[in-house]
């Protein structure tokens, strides 16, 4: 154990209260979703917590994303297993919050535009009702009963009444708040990881931009950044940034009253091709906004915004809604999904640097995933039996360095 | 025409307010072809506002200062085009930039059609520039005020386009409040338009003046000015009241009242002083705000000015950090609209110099001087006119600080206390303030200053940037988008 670890400097932009102890039972690296409800259940615990956050809560990935719980876009399989489990977290353990975080249980609605990608709906829903999925056929003629305004032309859809959405930024500000009632708990905003404190293999704390601090554990919840921080302690996760664009229209009446999404959409989440794709994803907020997603790529961490992925995105949504068309875009935004080559989180204990634990790697889905992902993690780390099997996202089926050029 | 990909021009301007004008002739004066784009729907931007040229009146230049620099202008605008070095495209606004993609590319600029557009305008095309001069403008500063939701009350500005564009009154009892000298004109104007004016309430206590006259008398023309403006507040009987603000405004579904309010030296309000006025129009300017977002997506340094705005870094020949990108007027600190002419000049040469135009160094080094003397004078006109430390001391719990989206100050500093949002953006996305239709042009500094407030700190760039930093600089439809046609 380090024992005497230097008291962090004096600064007055430490927003976390009056003093922020050096040492902590766990260290949550990132304020984003997925770190803000490790706190959470890391305080409901009982344990005391330091976040440590290089830019401010839910400034990364949770804010440039749409903040969809989906069942809908799943096969069987350990990604359903772990999204069943955390609609449960978040319907149950999480029920009484919901109104903080705008939760709407709104239902989604998957859309085909020919009969050939409509029978693959159908097909798709029969193994999905098997692995315990609700979902309804709804056939052509019916579509517009779910949404007055969609393109007429469809030939078919399937309603998923479990997908939900809720508002990501308010689910993370909140999580750490509540985290503050149960525990102490402590927020390091502008704070860079820049090492890890290591004792042998071990991993014992974090060095940051502020100084030194302890932990009893580490969570690495740095989003699609999991790879650098996996890196500091000398472990390999494979945790790649995958692009994606949303537009925003202007406050409108309400017009989209599921999410509704064409089916080529569970293609594009399931394939591991680094070039574009989109497909149309449109949902209405509470605010009136209605969010148009979705493009992928794989292009680093670059922000360029580019012209034709967007172009993309509005032919396919006036497409799909032409009501839309002559709406405005007041904005859009990027944001950077953290993709994993194998589309399964990455999630507990890295027996490689004994001490660190990761909480990511959920690309698309981890807004939806992150609760039930928090949950379990904290069930391991307290050494109780987690109510799902984490071991087929376990940190340490990637070979040593196998992606760390990538 | 603005059609699918025009040719590649040497010059494009965005603005042709005072700034932008200058430029562009001066810029075509030297060979450069030219193209000028334009919100408005006649040259003069908002500072030369005046009525529809195609139907002319007799007093054009009524209520305006400097009206001869902008008949000058307007003639080497039209000599220009009429040869065709000037392409003019009114009714334009920019919502795109795209950065060259090597060092001798041009830059692509995305139009649409501005509310100002005339019906038969060419919608929607792109631009490919090899240099920008970037005129923006500005607009007036609001900070919020229990009831400043209420019809009736308007922005200074606003107040001041109505008169000089469509010669309407926006009330019949005014007050104007604020800081800045130009609460002078807009008050003059209503007065000599026919309203009552109650008083001017200016939140300066302005012995800041005194200390600062080194820097007023270096604008002889300013003092001038002043004087006029001086005489027309004896002529009308308008009050002029410092260290004064309006802290409430009430009325039934309009304005009936204003509170007037006296600030200490700290700029706090003082209790006891408050005092209601009848009124049915309250004009508000705390200063002005550049508008940055053309700024912003060029990718262009910037910094916080001596009034608190975000303004662009350039350099003594209006080179912005951006390659080949030029900025002249508000958007490099708010000087009045000689400095921005001035500013506009040099810009000009110094993309036609760049451009491997000789210019002449006499004029260049004239032009630095008149810009170095405004900006002296700008200066101490910040200092005197600042916005008051403690204006949030007159919110109420349920004051509106976003008023597109109806965000309350209550609901702000929740974001900030209980949900540690300890700088503008997190503000922004827990309580979306700024988040509606005007994107945060009108309570971004409020916000800013807002969110600053909890660590007592001054604002930093970044807290105004990531308030006025926009992923389309204006809103575009998504018809527009789809249709877009590409190279």
């Amino acid at each position: 154990m380090t024992s005497a670890l230097p008291l962090p400097p004096t600064t007055p932009r430490v927003p976390a209260g009056p003093t922020t102890a050096q040492r902590a039972d766990v260290i949550v690296i990132g304020a984003g979703a997925l770190g803000a409800a490790c706190a959470y259940f890391a305080a409901r615990a009982g344990l005391s917590v330091l976040i440590v956050e290089r830019g401010q809560i839910a400034s990364g990935t949770t804010s440039a994303c749409e903040g969809n719980l989906l069942v809908s876009d799943k096969e069987a399989g350990h990604e359903l297993d772990l999204s069943l489990y955390s609609q449960r977290v978040w319907r149950e353990d999480l029920a009484e919050f919901q109104r903080l975080w705008e939760f709407e249980s709104k239902g989604g609605l998957v859309v085909a535009r020919t009969e050939t990608s409509a029978a693959n709906l159908r097909d798709l829903a029969v193994r999905q009702r098997d692995a315990g999925i609700q979902v309804t056929d709804v056939a052509a003629e019916e579509i517009s009963g779910f949404e007055p305004n969609i393109n007429p032309e469809l030939r078919g859809a399937a309603f998923y009444p479990q997908d939900a959405q809720l508002q990501p930024i308010l689910m993370a500000a909140h999580l750490i708040r509540l985290a503050r009632t149960l525990s102490p708990t402590s927020l390091l905003t502008n704070t860079e990881v820049t090492g890890l404190i290591r004792e042998g293999d071990r991993v014992t704390g974090v060095r940051t931009s502020r100084g030194d601090y302890s932990g009893g554990a580490v969570i690495n919840a740095a989003g699609p950044w999991a790879s650098t921080i996996a890196q500091m302690a000398d472990v390999s996760v494979p945790v790649l940034p995958r692009r994606g664009f949303v537009l925003v229209t202007e406050p409108l009446p309400k017009t989209v009253f599921h999410k509704v999404y064409a089916g080529e959409y569970v293609a594009a989440t399931l394939s591991s091709d680094g070039g574009l794709q989109t497909s149309p994803v449109i949902e209405g907020t509470p605010a009136g906004t209605v969010l148009i997603g979705s493009s992928r790529e794989r292009v680093g961490f670059d922000r360029t915004s580019s012209l034709p992925v967007l172009r993309q995105m509005a032919r396919e949504a006036a497409d799909l809604f032409p009501v839309l068309r002559k709406k405005k875009i007041m904005r859009f935004y990027a944001g950077f999904r953290p993709y994993c080559p194998d589309h399964l989180p990455v999630l507990g204990h890295d027996s490689r640097a004994p001490g660190l634990w990761h909480a990511g790697g959920h690309e698309g889905a981890g807004i939806g995933l992150s609760a039930g992902s928090a949950k379990l993690l904290i069930q391991s780390m307290v050494g109780e039996r987690p109510d799902l099997d984490i071991t087929p996202f376990t940190p340490d089926r990637f070979a040593e360095n196998s992606y760390a050029d990538r | 025409m603005v059609g699918p990909m025009s040719e590649t021009t040497d010059l494009l301007v965005v603005g042709a307010g005072p700034a932008g004008l200058a430029a562009a002739v001066t810029a075509a004066d030297h060979g450069l072809r030219v193209m000028l784009v334009d919100a408005g729907p006649q040259p003069g931007g908002q500072y030369w506002r005046h009525p529809d040229e195609r139907y002319p009146v007799a007093d054009e230049s009524a209520g305006h200062h400097g009206w001869k620099v902008l008949t000058k202008l307007r003639d080497r605008l039209r000599v220009h085009r009429g040869a065709g070095h000037i392409d003019y495209r009114p009714g334009t606004q920019v919502w795109f930039i795209e950065a060259p993609k090597t060092e001798s590319s041009p830059w692509y600029v995305y139009t649409t059609a501005s509310v100002e557009a005339q019906p038969d305008h060419v919608p929607t095309g792109s631009v490919r520039a090899m240099r920008i001069v970037l005129c923006p403008g500005g607009y007036d500063r609001q900070l919020p005020v229990p009831g400043w939701d209420l019809p009736g009350v308007m922005a200074a500005g606003g107040v001041q386009a109505l008169l000089k564009g469509s010669r309407t009154l926006a009330g019949r009892r005014a007050v104007v409040a604020g800081t800045g000298p130009f609460l002078l004109p807009v008050a003059v104007g209503l007065a000599e338009a026919g309203a009552e004016v109650v008083a001017i309430c200016e939140a300066g206590n302005l012995t800041g003046w005194a200390k600062n006259v080194t820097g007023a008398v270096q604008v002889p023309s300013k003092g001038v000015e002043g004087a006029e403006y001086a005489k027309a507040l004896v002529k009308h009987r308008i009050p002029y009241k410092t260290s004064t603000a309006v802290t409430r405004i009430d009325g039934d579904g309009q304005v009936q009242s204003a509170v007037l309010t006296a600030l200490d030296r700290r700029g706090r309000p003082r209790s006891g002083s408050e005092r209601a006025v009848e009124v049915d129009l309250v004009a508000f300017g705390w200063g002005f705000t550049p508008s940055m977002e053309l700024v912003q997506a060029v990718g262009a340094e910037t910094r916080i000015g001596s009034d608190e705005s975000l303004i662009a870094v350039v350099d003594d020949m209006q080179r912005s950090t951006a390659s080949r990108v030029y900025i002249a007027g508000e958007a490099t600190g708010v000087g009045g609209a000689m400095m921005a002419v001035a500013e506009g000049e040099l810009a000009g040469l110094g993309a036609a110099g760049d451009n491997g135009s000789s210019i002449d160094g006499a004029r260049v080094r004239k032009l630095r001087g008149i810009i170095r003397r405004s900006a002296a004078f700008a200066q101490a006109m910040h200092h005197a006119h600042p916005v008051p430390a403690r204006w949030t001391d007159w919110l109420t719990e349920d004051t509106l600080v976003c008023r597109c989206e109806e965000v309350t100050y209550a609901q702000v500093c929740h974001a900030r206390d209980d949900l540690s949002a300890d700088e503008a953006r997190s503000v922004k996305i827990l309580a979306r303030p700024g988040m509606g239709w005007c994107q945060g042009r009108v309570c971004g500094f409020a916000c800013a200053k807002i969110a600053a407030a909890n660590e007592d700190r001054d604002l930093s760039p970044d807290d105004l940037a990531r308030m006025s930093k926009r992923s389309l600089a204006t809103p575009v439809s998504l018809e527009d988008l789809a249709d877009l046609t590409l190279e």
